[in-house]
C-alpha cells in the first residue's frame, strides 16, 4: 500500500529554511509538504506534529513526532524524530511488565537508545494524532481505526515508566499544535476520502478527555461538518445509492409477504434475535441507558456511509440527530422489561421493520467496538453526552421535518428496545432504534432482505478452510511411561534427542562463534561466518547453544535485542524457497519467492529506521547452491550491506565449500570467518557420553572408553557414538532380564560395536541358497578364466553347468540361472545391467573376490 | 530379530523415544511379514493392557514404488496423518508448503505428550534415489530430536543400502539394522512344507483333514517328493517359490483325484522349471529352426561376434545348396519374414537401436539363445526333418 502510494508522491519544503548550519551545510525546514499525484492531494506537515513511517511490514506504520526537519549537502531530506513504540515493538518477555491489557490504539514514548532517529522523509506516510493519557486514565473510545494514538508510558528497552510531567505537557502541546492546523489543513487538504470525517470524531473524542476544549473542539466539529464533511458524505452517498435501490426494492417486497402472518412472525423474528445474538461475539451485558445513547452518536459517524438518501446533503447528519432525540425519547420505555406487554403493542407492520431493523443490525455486527471501547465509552459518556445535547439543539431545526411520523413506531421501538435489553448489546439498541426513529423503513440503505443475511451468516458446519489449519499431531491419549530401570533411564539420557546440560568438549568453539556474534551485536553491524565439520560433531548444537545464551543476555539487557531466524538446506524444497522461510521468519508474510527476494532485498539494503539485529543460520548451506548461485550471493551480499544488521552463521558439512562450489564473488562476500569442527577425539566422546550419563552407574568405565576409541578411529561421529551406547543397553538389558539387572559392560559394547559395524555380505552368502553359491563361484571361475573382473551371464552360465557336472548335481535351466542371477543382483551382491539383455547381460561382483572365497570356503 | 523389533517399536509407543532402523533382507524373506506380525501383536498387547493405547500408534504404510517422489509421499504422510490442511481425502498447496506443514506440525509435539508416528518405508532404497534424500533426512532428524516421538522403519533388500545414504543423512539414523536371511536348512524346509500343506484343525470335515494329512505327511518321505523340494531348495531359499511350486500342484486337485501325489509335484516342478526361452523355440516352424541353427554356427565361427540377417540368409543357402532335397528352397522376403519373426519373439535381438539410413539386412544382430538350449529344444520338436537335426549336430568340419 505505502510503496504503491510512495511512487505517486511528491515531497517538498514548506516554506523558507528556518535556519542554517554552515559547517555541516544543512538547511532547517518548519514543515513538509506532501503531494500525492493520484489524489491530487497535499498535506502539510509542520514540527511537532506526530506521524506515521513506514516500517519494514507495510501494515504496520511506525508512529513517531516530528522533531526537525533539515536538507543536508546532497539535497537529501531528512527528518530528526522522537519514536513511539508500538506493543508489538516491545519484546515479548518484557510486555509482562506492564500488567495490564494494551489496546492496539497504545504507544510508548520510546526511549530505547539503540534506534536511529534520523529518517528519510520519503519514508513518511501521513500525520496522526497522539494523545498524552495519564496512567491511570481509560482510553477514549477510538472511532478511527489507525488516526489517533494514545501514550501513556515510556518504554526504554528495559521498563515502562509513567510520562514525566515534561514530556507529558510537551507531547499536549504538540497536540494542541497539531490540533489547530487541521482546521486549515483539512479544510483545502483533504488527505483521503475519508480522512476529515475521521479527523472529527478525533477531536469530539479529544474534547470529551479535556473539558477545557469542548468549545472549542465543538465549534471545529461544527464547521467541520457543515462543510467539508456535508460534501465527502455527499460524494459517498452518490456511490452508496447505486447499491441500494435493489436493497429497497426487495424490502418492499418482503414487508407484504410478512405482514400477513399476524403474530407468528413476531415470534419469528425473536426467535431470529436470539439466533443472531448468539452469532454475535458475546457482549456485555448490563449496559446503561447512558451509554446506549452515547454510542449511538458516536457509533453513528463512520456508518453514516451506509446511509442513503437522494435528498439534501445534510440529511445524513440529520438522521444522526433524530437517532439520538429518539432515543431520549425512547428511554421511559425501555425501563418496561414484561415482554408480553410489548408483544401486546406490536402490530403486524412492526414485526417485519423490527425484523428489517434486526437484519440491519446483524449486517453491521461485523463492526461491533470491541468491549474495552464500550467500557471507555461508559465513564466518558457523561462529558459526551452533554457535549452533544449542545449539538443537538444547534441542529435540531433541520431535523424536524424527519421526525414527523415516528410516533407511529414509538411502539415497535420500545419494543426493540427491550430485545435487545434482554440482549444486552447497547450498540445494536441504538441502532435498531435509530432505524424505527425514521417511519419510513425503505428509507434504510443498508437493510438487507432476511433472505440476504441469512444466506450471509456462516453456517456453523462449514468446512475450515486449509490454510488456517493448524499443523499438530493428535495428542497422545495415555502418558508417556517414565522409565523404571538405570538402564532406561540411561538410555533416555543417551538419546541424541536428550538436551544435554552442557556442550562439552566444544567450549572453544562455541566462546569463537560467541563472541564473533556478540561482537557484531553490540556493533550493530553486520557479518557472515562460516562453518564447517563433518556430520554429528555438534555444529548446529553449538550454534543453537550460542544463540540460546545470546538470547538469554538479550533479555537480561546485557546485550541489544536481536530477532533469530534459522532455515536449513534440507528443509527445503528448493533453494529458492530460502526467501519465502527468510521472510515468513521475520515478518510472517506468505509470499512467492520472487516476491520474498525482493522484499528481503529492500528490507536489508534500505535504512530501516529502527530495526533489530537479525541473526540468520543457514544450516546445510551447500544445498543452496544453484547454477547461478544467487540465493547463495544474495544472502552473503546482505550482510555487506551497510544498513543491514544481518548475522549470518552459515554451516556445512565441507571445510572447502567456499572453494569448490562458489563463485569468486560469493565466497568473497562470505569473508574469511571461518571455524571449522574437528571430529571429536576418543577422549572428548568419552567425556560427552560420561556427561549425558550424569554419574549414573550404569556403564563401566573400559566399556565407555571402547565405544569411544572404536568411534574416534571410525568417524569421531557423536550421534554414533550414543547410538551405539544405546543399543549395548538394550542388549544388556536382554541379557539380564532373569537376572538382576547390572550395568553394560564390554561385551554388550562389542556386541552392539558387531551389529552396527559389520558387514552383511559376508553373512548374505552364507545363507543364500546352493546354486546361487555355486554362481557365485561360476563367476569367480569365469573371472579367472577370463582375467577381466566382467562377464556375461552366457559366460557364467557354462562355468555354472561345468560346475554342477563336477558336484554330480541337476544342472538348471537359463531361466532359473536368470532368476539366481536377478536375485544376487537385487541383493547387490551382483551389479547386473537391465535384464533386457537376457543372455548377454554383462555381471559384475559388488564385493571383493576375496570376500566370496571366504565366505564360500567354510561350506 | 522379531523380539528386537518388538522391543523398539514398544519403546516408542511406550516411552515415546524416537528410534529409526532398516530391516534389510533378500526378496521372499518375510520383512513385512515380520513387520506385520510385530505391529498386529504390539495392538494386542495394549489391548490386553485395558485398551489404554487403542489409536496409540499411527501407522504410516510408504512404499517406493507407489512414492515416486518425495512430492507424492510427502501428501501420502499428511493424508494418512489426518493432519487439518486435509480436505477430502486429497491434501493441497504446493510441495514447500505441505514440507513446511508437516515439519511444523510434527516439530510440535515433544517426546511425553503427543502421539507416537511409526513411518514404514516399503522399498527403501528408492526413497533413497529421491532428490537430496529431503524426505529421509527430515524423517532421521525427527527421530534424532525433542520432537514429536517418530519411528522410521525402511524395508529393502539390498544389502549396501547405508552406502546410498548422503553422509548427513547416515549420521542421523541410528544404525540399527535387522538383517533377515533363510537360514534354515533342508529338515527345516521339508517342515515347512509340511506345514504349508497340512489342513489346519479346524478344518470342517475331519476325515478329510486327517486323510490330507496323512498323504502329506509320506508325500514328505516320499524319495521323488524329496527330490524336487530338493533341486528347488538348492535353487533358491525363497518361500514364495515353494509356495508356487505347491500352488501348481495343489490346483490339480480335483473330486476324483482328492489327493496330491508324488507325480503331481514332480510335473509342477517341471513346469516350473522350464526354460521359457527353449519353450518358444518348440513353437517355431522349420523354416526358423534353420535359420536359428544357421545363427549358431555363425556364433560358433565368429566366436559370438554379431551377425546380420545377409550372414544368416548365406549360411541358409549353403545349407539348402547341399541339401536341397529335403528342403523347399525359400524366397529370400519369405526368409526375411521367418527372420523378422524370430526378432519379434526375440529370439535375436539387434545390438543398436534400428537407424534410419541403415537397411535391414545389415542391421547386426545377437542371438539369445545358447547352443545347449537350442539342442534341448530340437531334440523336443516334433517331426524334425533329420537333416536339419544332423545339420544342427555337426560342427564346423562339413565346412
Amino acid at each position: 500500500m505505502s510503496t504503491r502510494q510512495q511512487s505517486k508522491i511528491i515531497y517538498s519544503w514548506y516554506g523558507k529554511p528556518m535556519s542554517s548550519d554552515r559547517k555541516l551545510r544543512t538547511f532547517q525546514y518548519k514543515g513538509i509538504l506532501i503531494k500525492s499525484e493520484r489524489s491530487k492531494t497535499e498535506t502539510c506537515i509542520q514540527l511537532g506534529e506526530f506521524i506515521l513511517v513506514e516500517g519494514e511490514n507495510a501494515d504496520q506504520p511506525f508512529v513517531a513526532q516530528l522533531l526537525d526537519l533539515y536538507e543536508d549537502g546532497v539535497q537529501q531530506k531528512h527528518a530528526v524524530v522522537q519514536w513511539f513504540s508500538h506493543i508489538t515493538e516491545i519484546p515479548q518477555n518484557k510486555r509482562k511488565l506492564l500488567k495490564r491489557e494494551v489496546s492496539p490504539q497504545e504507544v510508548f514514548f520510546d526511549q530505547v537508545p539503540g534506534y536511529d532517529t534520523d529518517i528519510a522523509v520519503e519514508t513518511i506516510i501521513k500525520s496522526v494524532m497522539v494523545i498524552p493519557l495519564h496512567l491511570g486514565e481509560e482510553l477514549p473510545i477510538p472511532l478511527s481505526k489507525e488516526q489517533t494514538f494514545y501514550v501513556k508510558q515510556s518504554w526504554d528497552g528495559k521498563c515502562f515508566k509513567a510520562l514525566s510531567p515534561d514530556t507529558f505537557s510537551k507531547l499536549k502541546e504538540a497536540n494542541k499544535k497539531g490540533g489547530g492546523i487541521p482546521k486549515s489543513s483539512n479544510s483545502f487538504i483533504p488527505l483521503d476520502i475519508i480522512s476529515p470525517l475521521k479527523k472529527e470524531t478525533e477531536r469530539v473524542v479529544r474534547s470529551a478527555t479535556k473539558p477545557k476544549n469542548v468549545e472549542l473542539e465543538i465549534e471545529s466539529k461544527h464547521s467541520a461538518s457543515k462543510s467539508s464533511l456535508a460534501k465527502e458524505r455527499h460524494s459517498q452517498r452518490v456511490a452508496n445509492s447505486i447499491k441500494t435501490p435493489t436493497a429497497r426494492k426487495k424490502l418492499q417486497l418482503n414487508s407484504p409477504t410478512r405482514s400477513p402472518k399476524g403474530r407468528i412472525p413476531g415470534c419469528e423474528v425473536l426467535e431470529l434475535l436470539d439466533d443472531d445474538c448468539d452469532a454475535v461475539a458475546p457482549l456485555e451485558p448490563s449496559a446503561t441507558k447512558r451509554k446506549v445513547k452515547f454510542t449511538g452518536i458516536l457509533g453513528s459517524p463512520p456508518k453514516i456511509p451506509c446511509a442513503n438518501d437522494k435528498s439534501k446533503s445534510m440529511f445524513d447528519t440529520a438522521d444522526q440527530w433524530q437517532r439520538f432525540s429518539d432515543t431520549i425519547r425512547l428511554s421511559p420505555y425501555s425501563k418496561v422489561k414484561d415482554s408480553s406487554e410489548k408483544a401486546k403493542n406490536l402490530n403486524m407492520k412492526d414485526d417485519t421493520i423490527s425484523l428489517i431493523g434486526h437484519q440491519e443490525l446483524h449486517s453491521q455486527s461485523p463492526a461491533l467496538t470491541p468491549r474495552s471501547r464500550r467500557i471507555c465509552a461508559q465513564k466518558t459518556s457523561a462529558r459526551i453526552a452533554e457535549q452533544i445535547s449542545i449539538l443537538n439543539t444547534l441542529e435540531s431545526n433541520q431535523e424536524e421535518d424527519f421526525l414527523s411520523s415516528s410516533d407511529s413506531s414509538y411502539s415497535s421501538s420500545s419494543e426493540e428496545e427491550e430485545k435487545d435489553d434482554v440482549f444486552c448489546t447497547p450498540e445494536k439498541k441504538t441502532k435498531s432504534s435509530g432505524i424505527f426513529s425514521t417511519p419510513k423503513s425503505s428509507r434504510k440503505s443498508s437493510v438487507h432482505t432476511p433472505a440476504k443475511t441469512l444466506k450471509k451468516t456462516p453456517l456453523p458446519g462449514t468446512p475450515k478452510t486449509p490454510r488456517n489449519a493448524t499443523p499438530e499431531i493428535p495428542r497422545r491419549n495415555h502418558e508417556a511411561q517414565k522409565p523404571a530401570s538405570i538402564l532406561e533411564e540411561a538410555r533416555l539420557r543417551l538419546h541424541v534427542s536428550a538436551i544435554p546440560e552442557s556442550l562439552p568438549c566444544r567450549e572453544e568453539e562455541f566462546q569463537d562463534i560467541y563472541n564473533f556474534v556478540e561482537s557484531k551485536l553490540i556493533d550493530g553491524t553486520g557479518g557472515c561466518m562460516y562453518i564447517s565439520g563433518v556430520p554429528g560433531t555438534g555444529k548446529t548444537a553449538t550454534v543453537h547453544e550460542v544463540i540460546h545464551c545470546l538470547q538469554q543476555a538479550a533479555e537480561n539487557d546485557d546485550l541489544p535485542s536481536f530477532q533469530f531466524v534459522e532455515i536449513n538446506g534440507m528443509k527445503l524444497t528448493d533453494p529458492h524457497q530460502a526467501y519465502v522461510q527468510i521472510l515468513e521468519l521475520l515478518t510472517g508474510q506468505k509470499v512467492t519467492a520472487t516476491h520474498a527476494a525482493a522484499l528481503l532485498a529492500k528490507l536489508f539494503n534500505t535504512p530501516g529506521p529502527k530495526r533489530k539485529t537479525t541473526v540468520l543460520i543457514v544450516d546445510e548451506l551447500d544445498l543452496l547452491w544453484t547454477r547461478k548461485q544467487n540465493v547463495m550471493y544474495n544472502l552473503f551480499d546482505w550482510p555487506t550491506q551497510k544498513h543491514s544488521k544481518l548475522i549470518i552463521l552459515a554451516i556445512a558439512n565441507t571445510m572447502d565449500l567456499p572453494e569448490r562450489i562458489m563463485m569468486n564473488r560469493v565466497a568473497s562476500r562470505l569473508g574469511l570467518t571461518r571455524m571449522s569442527f574437528q571430529p571429536y577425539t576418543y577422549k572428548q566422546l568419552q567425556q560427552i557420553i560420561s556427561s549425558r550419563l550424569n554419574s549414573m552407574k550404569a556403564f563401566e568405565e573400559d566399556a565407555i572408553q571402547l565405544v569411544s576409541r572404536k568411534v574416534a578411529a571410525l568417524s569421531g561421529d557423536a550421534r554414533r557414538c550414543l547410538d551405539i551406547c544405546r543399543r549395548a543397553t538394550e542388549i544388556c538389558e536382554f541379557a539380564s532380564q532373569k537376572r538382576t539387572p547390572e550395568i553394560v559392560r564390554m561385551a554388550h559394547i562389542t556386541e552392539a560395536i558387531d551389529e552396527m559395524f559389520s558387514s552383511p555380505y559376508i553373512n548374505a552368502i552364507r545363507n543364500a541358497s546352493l546354486h546361487e553359491q555355486i554362481f557365485l563361484k561360476a563367476i569367480l571361475a569365469e573371472f579367472r578364466r577370463a582375467g577381466v573382473e566382467e562377464a556375461t551371464v552366457q559366460q557364467v552360465y557354462h562355468q555354472h553347468v561345468a560346475l554342477c557336472r563336477i558336484e554330480g548335481m541337476q544342472s538348471p535351466t537359463v531361466s532359473e540361472i536368470m532368476a539366481i542371477c536377478l536375485r544376487l543382483g537385487a541383493c547387490r551382491l551382483l551389479l547386473v545391467e537391465s535384464s533386457n539383455k537376457y543372455l548377454h547381460m554383462r555381471v559384475r561382483l559388488n564385493i571383493s573376490q576375496d570376500d566370496v572365497m571366504y565366505a564360500l570356503k567354510d561350506e | 530379530q522379531h523380539r528386537h523389533l518388538l522391543e523398539l517399536l514398544k519403546r516408542t509407543a511406550v516411552h515415546g523415544e524416537s528410534n529409526s532402523a532398516l530391516i534389510i533382507g533378500p526378496r521372499g524373506s518375510g520383512k513385512t511379514a515380520l513387520l506385520n506380525h510385530v505391529l498386529k501383536e504390539l495392538t494386542e498387547m495394549k489391548q490386553v493392557r485395558g485398551n489404554l493405547l487403542e489409536f496409540f500408534m499411527e501407522n504410516h504404510f510408504l512404499s517406493g514404488l507407489l512414492q515416486t517422489n518425495d512430492k507424492v509421499a510427502l501428501k501420502e504422510i499428511t493424508r494418512q496423518l489426518h493432519l487439518e490442511n486435509v480436505v477430502g481425502d486429497k491434501v493441497f498447496g504446493s510441495f514447500a508448503e505441505n514440507l513446511a506443514f508437516l515439519l511444523e506440525a510434527l516439530r510440535k509435539g515433544d517426546r511425553t505428550s503427543s502421539c507416537p508416528v511409526l513411518f514404514i518405508l516399503d522399498e527403501f532404497d528408492l526413497f533413497v534415489h529421491h532428490k537430496n534424500q529431503t524426505l529421509l533426512y527430515n524423517l532421521f532428524d525427527i527421530s534424532q530430536s525433542a520432537q514429536t516421538p517418530v519411528t522410521v522403519i525402511g524395508l529393502t533388500c539390498r544389502q549396501d543400502i547405508l552406502e546410498l545414504l548422503e553422509k548427513r543423512v547416515k549420521s542421523r539414523f541410528s544404525h540399527r539394522q535387522i538383517y533377515l536371511m533363510n537360514s534354515f536348512d533342508f529338515k527345516q524346509y521339508i517342515r515347512i512344507f509340511k506345514e504349508q500343506l497340512s489342513l489346519p484343525a479346524d478344518f470342517p470335515d475331519e476325515s478329510f483333514a486327517q486323510k490330507w494329512n496323512n498323504n502329506v505327511q509320506h508325500l514328505s518321505e516320499d524319495k521323488t517328493v524329496q527330490d524336487v523340494l530338493q533341486n528347488l531348495f538348492h535353487c533358491t531359499k525363497d518361500l514364495r517359490s515353494l509356495h508356487l511350486l505347491l500352488m501348481l500342484a495343489v490346483s490339480n486337485v480335483t473330486v476324483h483325484h482328492p489327493l496330491i501325489t508324488a507325480l503331481d509335484l514332480h510335473e509342477a516342478s517341471k513346469q516350473y522349471r522350464t526354460d521359457s526361452k527353449a519353450n518358444i523355440v518348440h513353437g517355431l516352424s522349420v523354416l526358423e529352426i534353420c535359420l536359428i541353427i544357421a545363427m549358431k554356427h555363425l556364433n560358433d565361427v565368429y566366436e559370438g561376434e554379431p551377425f546380420n540377417f545377409q550372414m544368416v540368409y548365406n549360411e541358409f543357402q549353403k545349407f539348402i545348396q547341399r541339401k536341397a532335397h529335403c528342403m523347399y528352397n525359400f524366397e529370400k522376403p519369405v526368409v526375411m519374414k521367418a527372420f523378422e519373426h524370430l526378432l519379434q519373439l526375440e529370439l535375436v535381438k539387434p545390438i543398436e537401436r534400428p537407424s534410419v539410413r541403415a537397411q535391414r539386412e545389415y542391421l547386426l544382430m545377437r542371438l539369445l539363445l545358447d547352443n545347449n538350449q537350442i539342442m534341448d529344444a530340437l531334440q523336443a520338436y516334433p517331426n524334425c526333418p533329420t537333416d536339419v537335426k544332423q545339420w544342427a549336430a555337426s560342427s564346423l568340419s562339413w565346412l
